[in-house]
């Protein structure tokens, strides 16, 4: 609320600092606007961005800086003997007081020395923010006057707005990247802590996986088997089954909608294709759990196999289905993208249109077209709620899509499910798993990229 | 140099109709055009219920230039188009009329468009070679139609078509480099390599050199000259220097009509309408 306040505050200062600006520009320029560098609105915007960014700065600074001084005031306030404890007792103490101070008691009768200090803390935390709006209006206003008084006819305020401009786009990008780094990081951290646990080796290499033994501590290294090829061994399969489904159907149906369709029925089909991929994916996993894995095992039944009742060939066979508007969708785009005149070029020689598809559209066209095969095959690699209920949770090492197996995916989730804990081995493997998933989509997003140029550079 | 064999998909030419043959004989007689190739009738486009093209006659003589001027939109491009049946591509594109090619008529119910196009080559505007190699893009028209069996034989096509387009000299050396690699006068010699190596008998060139520099245009001038001993030729150009320079035969066209055709020079020199008088001394267009 209080908040709210102080934000409506500092955006309508800087409002005011635009109109300013821009009329001072004007009034500077004896209103003769040719004489300015700039246009009045960058002057501005320039007076706008130094009373609302150093304002903005204060504020985040003060909200990442101030629970901390608040605590220590607070701790630094409590009778002696409360604080020499452990450093999770403290953050113990601290969340109660913290609790007190919203209202909200879960221990029953409150220790006095917490409801003073809780009492402390409000009061220290009024007063911050209080000192917090002063100093950050103080900053808006400052800014505005300083920026105000430096505005001049010769002023290059165009420049220094996109050079302001840039500084922020810089920023925002490098938070994206800097949380994509601490992810990593993380996953990366715990994985080497799996690792103390259970050697690399039989990680990477080993055929068994059986995490279930690991739960209790004392059986921690001793049984449990982190082999992760079953693993990954499943998720190659089910991709495998899912990529031979949604290519050959994915490709034809683009080369349909690209060249044979008429624009009526094109703009019907592509979009009714395309909502195959906004049906959420544990429909599909009923779908799959409850029609085609029944279906598969009965047809199986009848020719005399022996079909699970989850096997790999109903979860790929619905994942296939589920990433075949990512193959058709990108690859008409693509295919619509070669230039009409290569058509006309291979239609003027007598090529029919399938001649002219075969040998001129799609060879064009291929480096789009891997690349959506490509993002369908992370997306398949990746995809979890279809494999979770209708591929089983069976770690088999197995070649024979009749048979259940399980992916990387679905043991991360079932290994995080339910109480564990956080540093048992079993918990750890799940980061290790998410590592080496994260590799392997990495590695085939970095060959994708690396087909797609090579083919540019051959054909551009 | 004829080393080509038609192939099995395009027919030889059947006998040309009575019709075509007493006019062709009449002019041929007349001792100014050679025999009578293609002729128009009455030939009316529709873009939708857009008029393009209003009861065009015109006759095209082999083994010679006929280029079609105009202002732009006054249906040159649909005109040639009609001529390979290429506005079959063109979904709302509806032709009405003749064409006799050799006496036969191309918008017969029976007649191949394959085979069609196989007799009628094309070069467009813009290069548009295929992201293929330069000898890709020349063997691609004699492989769709069975023509040259053996890598000898393809081989030999590849390098008869590029020495006609006058390419070979320049290209010898880099047959299997993208075709999109050479310049823009190359690739537009490319393209007519390309529609050379089926061995067609007429050739058409919708403004072939309009994006090419004054130097690959002189080049490409050339070439067509050089052509015109073997191939039947129909050009359209906005340049009436490059009508004057490379044609034998003129057709101005204005607002969807065919306003007048001659020999080129009676046209630059003294046209019969007072709209291609005015075109061609700049008034409009
Ligand atoms: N694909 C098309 N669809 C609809 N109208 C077209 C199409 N192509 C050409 N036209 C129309 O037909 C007329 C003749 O066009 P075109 O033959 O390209 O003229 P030119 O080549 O003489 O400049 C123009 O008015 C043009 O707008
Ligand atoms: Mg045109």
């Amino acid at each position: 609320m209080q908040l709210t306040i102080l934000a409506t505050t500092l955006l309508l200062l800087t409002l005011i600092g635009f109109y300013l600006g821009r009329s001072r520009a004007v009034a500077s320029a004896g209103g003769n606007r040719r004489q300015l560098h700039s246009l009045p609105g960058y002057h501005g915007v320039y007076v706008a961005l130094w009373c609302g960014l150093p304002a903005l700065f204060i504020v985040a600074l003060w909200l990442v800086v101030e629970p901390h001084v608040i605590e220590a005031l607070v701790l630094s306030g409590l009778p002696e003997g409360m604080t020499d404890v452990g450093p999770g007792q403290l953050s113990l103490l601290i969340n109660e007081i913290r609790n007190a101070a919203n209202g909200v008691s879960f221990f029953g009768e409150p220790n006095p020395a917490v409801v003073a200090a809780a009492e402390r803390y409000n009061a220290l935390h009024q007063i911050g923010f209080a000192a917090m709006g002063v100093v950050a209006a103080a900053a808006a206003i400052g800014g505005l006057a300083w920026a105000r008084r430096r505005i001049a006819p010769n002023m290059r305020a165009r420049n220094r707005v996109e050079k302001a401009i840039m500084a922020i786009l810089i920023v925002l990008s490098t938070i994206s990247v800097l949380t994509t780094i601490g992810i990593v990081l993380s996953l990366l951290f715990e994985s080497i802590r799996f690792f103390s646990r259970v050697p690399v080796t039989e990680f990477l290499f080993g055929l068994q996986w059986s995490p279930q033994t690991a739960i209790r501590e004392d059986q921690v290294g001793s049984s449990g088997a982190f082999g992760a090829v079953p693993l990954f061994a499943g998720t190659m399969l089910i991709t495998l089954i899912a990529m031979c489904v949604a290519v050959p159907v994915g490709l034809l149906s683009a080369i349909y909608l690209a060249d044979y369709a008429s624009p009526r029925v094109r703009s019907v089909v592509k979009p009714v294709l395309e909502v195959l991929a906004g049906i959420p994916t544990v429909v599909y996993g009923f779908f799959a759990a409850l029609t085609v894995a029944p279906f598969v095992r009965d047809a199986g039944a009848s020719a005399g196999l022996d079909v699970a009742s989850f096997s790999a060939l109903a979860a790929g066979l619905v994942m296939g289905i589920m990433i075949i508007p990512y193959v058709s969708s990108l690859s008409d785009d693509v295919m619509n993208a070669v230039p009409q005149t290569l058509r006309d070029g291979s239609y003027a020689l007598g090529a029919t249109k399938s001649e002219t598809i075969r040998q001129v559209v799609f060879p064009a066209a291929l480096p789009g077209i891997v690349g959506a095969i490509l993002l369908a095959v992370s997306r398949a690699i990746g995809e979890t709620m279809i494999v979770v209920m209708a591929a089983g949770l069976a770690a088999n090492l197995t070649a024979n899509p009749l048979e259940a197996v399980t992916t990387v995916t679905v043991q991360i989730v079932t290994l995080l499910v339910g109480d564990q804990e956080f540093d048992s081995a079993k918990t750890l493997a799940a980061f290790a798993l998410g590592l080496l998933l994260f590799c392997v989509t990495l590695i085939l997003n970095i060959i994708a990229l690396r087909v797609v140029r090579k083919y540019r550079e051959k054909y551009d | 140099m004829m080393v080509m064999d038609r192939s099995n998909r395009a027919t030889a030419p059947t006998a040309p109709a009575p019709g075509a043959q007493a006019e062709a004989t009449a002019e041929a007689t007349a001792g100014v055009y050679g025999p009578l190739k293609i002729s128009a009738q009455g030939v009316d486009v529709f873009y939708g219920d857009k008029q393009a093209l209003k009861q065009v006659d015109l006759d095209i003589h082999e083994n010679q230039v006929t280029a079609l001027i105009g202002p732009s939109g006054c249906g040159k491009s649909t005109f040639l188009r009609c001529l390979n049946r290429m506005n079959d591509v063109i979904e709302s594109a509806r032709v009405r009329g003749t064409i006799l090619l050799d006496g036969q008529n191309i918008y017969d119910r029976d007649l191949d468009v394959v085979t069609l196009r196989a007799r009628v080559g094309m070069v467009f505007q813009k290069p548009n070679p295929f992201p293929k190699s330069i000898y890709d893009n020349v063997a691609y028209g004699p492989r769709i139609h069975g023509i040259g069996s053996g890598k000898a034989e393809l081989d030999e096509i590849v390098a008869t078509s590029l020495e006609r387009a006058g390419l070979l000299k320049e290209v010898k050396d880099r047959l299997h480099e993208p075709g999109t690699g050479l310049s823009g006068g190359q690739q537009q010699r490319l393209c007519i390599a390309r529609a050379i190596a089926v061995n067609p008998d007429v050739i058409l060139m919708d403004e072939p050199c309009s994006a090419l520099d004054p130097i690959a245009t002189a080049r490409v001038e050339e070439l067509i000259d050089e052509l015109r001993e073997n191939y039947t030729i129909v050009i359209v150009t906005h340049s009436m220097q490059q009508a004057a320079r490379v044609s034998q035969r003129t057709a101005f066209f204005h607002l969807g009509e065919l306003v007048e055709v001659g020999d080129t020079e009676q046209i630059f020199t003294s046209p019969r309408d007072e709209r291609t008088q005015g075109y061609i001394t700049g008034r409009f267009g």
